[in-house]
């Protein structure tokens, strides 16, 4: 005989799964509510006598859900909360951005490559920029005046990504009011751009051969307020966010992956860094004046997504350094280079010359042409290692443009991450990942 | 009963407009135009710019639509900002079918109004195809200033009672006669040249 | 790593077996489809350790192009660009791709992350790759006809009629 202490264990009240249960107990639980037979109750139970495998459930996600960053559709197979396997769905958003590059010229091709990843427009006008440069092969010759503009407004605008990222973070993590805090500060750099290129995104200013347009007059004092204003509510965020348990809990740990699977992955930017490799194409392959700043590289160390949100908050830091670091040395001088087949003439020479009337005109229209050849071209964004590959034939238009996105190759991480987490984490993964998925889909 | 039915079937538009249930109907539409939720529905650049509309400088919730809804039972209006792709189109049509009448739509953006600069076999060349659109808000993107524009524009509408007539003469809203759209007279290649 | 051929005349610097071409101060390898997997094994044990991207080109419209080093030009072409991260140097590998037998090898075993490039390029190319755990259509619905990035894939425009056009 054997005594049974019943005390807090749920000894007498287990639920046992079907499959341990005898189908005559089973038979019993059904029949004995209709007051039927056992051999009644099996017929009408359709009770399986053979243990069942392990239910999971194939559950889809998005593509239209708030806590996607876009059109991204996840298919999950979960088992109660814990993911198992993950499928991203993409090309919701396919634009067919890549074809319309092949009919447009290479001055319009700006006003397409930026309106891929929509969150740093600049960044791909650079890159696109940077490529047709390569292939007229007057990379070299580019004022420095237009480096100089051409590196603040790249900062910039990681700022205000990366601003973003602490955004949208936040709201999918249940910080709301982050969303609110992270817009503010867009907007006065959102201003900036509209005062310097006329638009608040997808500006097409970056163009082959420089810029479209000088900086305007107090350019100077515009940045000088958004750098003033940032250090202190950047603290304010550190105490609403970094520190605070609740963050740390849903973040620490969440959607880890090492170093190899990166780089087997192909993943860059803050993903890469998060696992300790420092790999920041700013410092290791400098494009632009980037090898005389002075700025640091931040790396993770546990490859997860606090590690993530820390890096790009520490960015922000960052890219303010270097944002004091032009304004101390920018130059006067060009905006964009002197050269008549490539740049348009001011518009007020086209009132006097005949010449500078005919170039605009064939730029605008035709296009100016660049020498056959490819080339590829690689910067960094705020999501990773953004490159541009063109193939010339000689004409006005490019033969064929592909964009190299970050987002598409670090969304092949994500079903690495989830794995093993729960439904939650799934969302916090994905915010951590910081897909654009304009440039995902092109 | 008639009058029941009536309202039943057309709601506002089913009352049988007279003096005595036309103070009903004004504050029924004064409440509908200060209260109506959005569905989220931002696809590309023009999402960021109507979360920026949203958010704390341009403030749409002085304009009652403070919260945009994920689950389109929940929504009035459906802000489709960006650009609709082949594959999102069906999707697009399925949320605006789950959305409860009274609904309207936005298309926000050029990409949204017509195709946008993208005017190739991967773009749904207006969302109009697919969904009845109520306002269009031109821009790429269009500034918040512009998005508040057309939603104020929308809300005016909606106060005046005029989308509502017109439902009724169409027989609802919702109901989008595709047979009897004109076919577009002109052909358009898609596929092998 | 990289030795002459044997005549004086024609030096032509080879890696892994294939000609190396210098393109505007980039290195090009340009390898056949059958040394195309063991060139980038070998490039990926030399240091070249991430593949960054892996993409198709549809020369129909450039039919005198020449590749050079007696390659026979075709209609596609698939290009890989690989990053060394401790090196800190890129490379870039061409491969001629015949339009009658559009099939390449997968790089999935040596580089993962090429899963979801080499989708796209059959999804806007048509070239499939063998070995691919999952070969479908990616950006295009997957019962779309057609491959949107050939050249005899048109624009899909609507013709947009201008008030100052003469038609």
């Amino acid at each position: 005989m054997t005594i049974i202490s019943a005390g807090t264990a749920e000894g007498g009240q287990e639920l046992l799964s079907r499959s341990e249960l005898t189908a005559k107990e089973l038979l019993r639980e059904v029949g004995s509510v209709l007051r039927l037979s056992e051999s009644e109750a099996a017929l009408l139970a359709e009770v399986e006598t053979e243990a069942p495998e392990d239910q999971t459930m194939i559950i889809n996600m998005g593509p239209q859900h708030p806590s996607t960053h876009g059109v991204l559709r996840l298919m999950l197979e979960l088992q109660g909360e814990t993911v198992l396997r993950c499928k991203p769905i993409i090309g919701y958003l396919h634009t067919g951005m890549e074809k319309t590059g092949e009919a447009l010229t290479y001055m319009q091709g700006g006003t397409n490559v930026t309106r891929m990843d929509y969150l740093s427009p600049l960044n791909n006008e650079l890159v696109f920029s940077m490529a047709v440069e390569k292939l007229l092969g007057i990379d070299g010759d580019i004022p420095e005046r237009a480096v100089w503009m051409r590196m603040l407004l790249s900062e910039l605008n990681r700022m205000s990504s990366h601003l973003l990222f602490l955004a949208t973070n936040g709201m999918d993590l249940g910080a709301v009011s982050m969303m609110l805090y992270g817009w503010r500060e867009r907007e006065d750099v959102l201003r900036f751009f509209q005062k310097v290129t006329g638009l608040r995104m997808n500006h097409n200013f970056i163009r082959p051969g420089g810029l479209a347009a000088d900086l305007p007059a107090g350019w100077r004092d515009d940045v000088l307020a958004i750098l003033e204003g940032l250090p202190s509510r950047l603290e304010e965020y550190d105490i609403l966010m970094t520190g605070q348990p609740i963050w740390r809990e849903r973040l620490q740990g969440v959607g880890v992956i090492t170093a190899q699977e990166a780089i087997a992955l192909g993943a860059t930017g803050p993903i890469l860094r998060s696992t300790g490799v420092a790999w920041d194409l700013r410092r290791d392959m400098p494009y632009l004046h980037y090898d005389k700043m002075e700025f640091d590289v931040i790396v993770g160390q546990y490859g997860d997504a606090y590690d993530r949100y820390s890096i790009r908050f520490n960015e922000i830091r960052e890219s303010m350094r270097i944002v004091y670091q032009i304004l101390e040395n920018m130059p006067s001088g060009d905006f964009r280079i002197q050269n008549k087949k490539v740049t348009p003439p001011p518009r007020a020479r086209i009132d006097e010359s005949m010449e500078a009337l005919i170039h605009h005109f064939k730029i605008f229209t035709e296009g100016f042409k660049v020498p056959v050849g490819e080339v590829y071209v690689a910067i960094e964004s705020p999501r990773g290692e953004i490159g541009c590959y063109i193939v010339s034939d000689g004409s006005s238009n490019p033969y064929r443009m592909h964009v190299r996105a970050p987002s598409f190759v670090n969304i092949q991480t994500m079903p690495h991450m989830m794995r093993g987490g729960l439904v939650a984490d799934a969302v916090a993964v994905i915010s951590s990942v910081d897909p654009v998925l304009g440039e995902v889909d092109r | 009963m008639g009058v029941v039915q009536n309202i039943v079937d057309d709601g506002l538009g089913g009352m049988d407009h007279n003096f005595v249930t036309a103070r009903i109907e004004d504050l029924v539409k004064w409440a509908r135009s200060r209260s109506s939720w959005g569905a989220s529905f931002g696809l590309a650049c023009c999402a960021i710019e109507m979360m920026g509309t949203g958010a704390s400088h341009y403030d749409l919730s002085r304009f009652g639509m403070e919260v945009f809804r994920a689950s389109p039972r929940q929504a009035d209006i459906m802000i489709v900002a960006g650009r609709v792709s082949q594959k999102m189109a069906p999707v697009l049509r399925q949320v605006y079918d789950q959305m409860m009448e009274p609904k309207w739509v936005i298309s926000m953006g050029v990409c949204a109004s017509s195709g946008g600069m993208f005017n190739n076999y991967a773009i749904v060349q207006g969302v109009d195809q697919i969904v009845p659109v109520d306002v269009y808000a031109p821009g790429c993107p269009p500034t918040p200033e512009t998005l508040i524009h057309a939603i104020e524009t929308l809300h005016q509408l909606i106060e005046d009672g005029e989308i509502m007539h017109r439902r009724a003469a169409n027989n609802g809203g919702a109901g989008v006669e595709l047979s009897s759209e004109l076919a577009a007279q002109t052909s358009v290649t898609i596929g092998t040249k | 790593m990289s030795d002459s051929a044997d005549t004086v005349e024609n030096a032509v610097e080879t890696q892994h077996g294939c000609p190396v071409q210098d393109s505007l101060g980039q290195r090009v390898l340009h390898a056949s489809r059958d040394q195309y997997v063991s060139v980038i094994k070998a490039l990926a044990d030399e240091g070249y350790e991430m593949c960054v991207d892996l993409t198709g080109v549809d020369y129909l419209e450039m039919p005198h192009r020449t590749v050079g080093f007696d390659i026979q030009p075709e209609r596609f072409e698939l290009v890989v660009n690989l990053l060394s991260l401790s090196q800190r140097k890129r490379i870039r590998v061409r491969v001629q791709v015949p339009a009658d037998d559009a099939t390449m090898p997968t790089l999935f075993d040596i580089h993962p992350g090429t899963e979801a490039h080499e989708r796209e390029t059959f999804d806007m190319f048509g070239i499939v790759f063998s070995g691919h755990p999952d070969m479908t259509r990616i950006l295009m619905p997957e019962d779309w006809d057609g491959h949107p990035l050939r050249k005899d894939y048109s624009q899909g425009s609507i013709p947009v009629q201008f008030k100052g056009a003469n038609s």
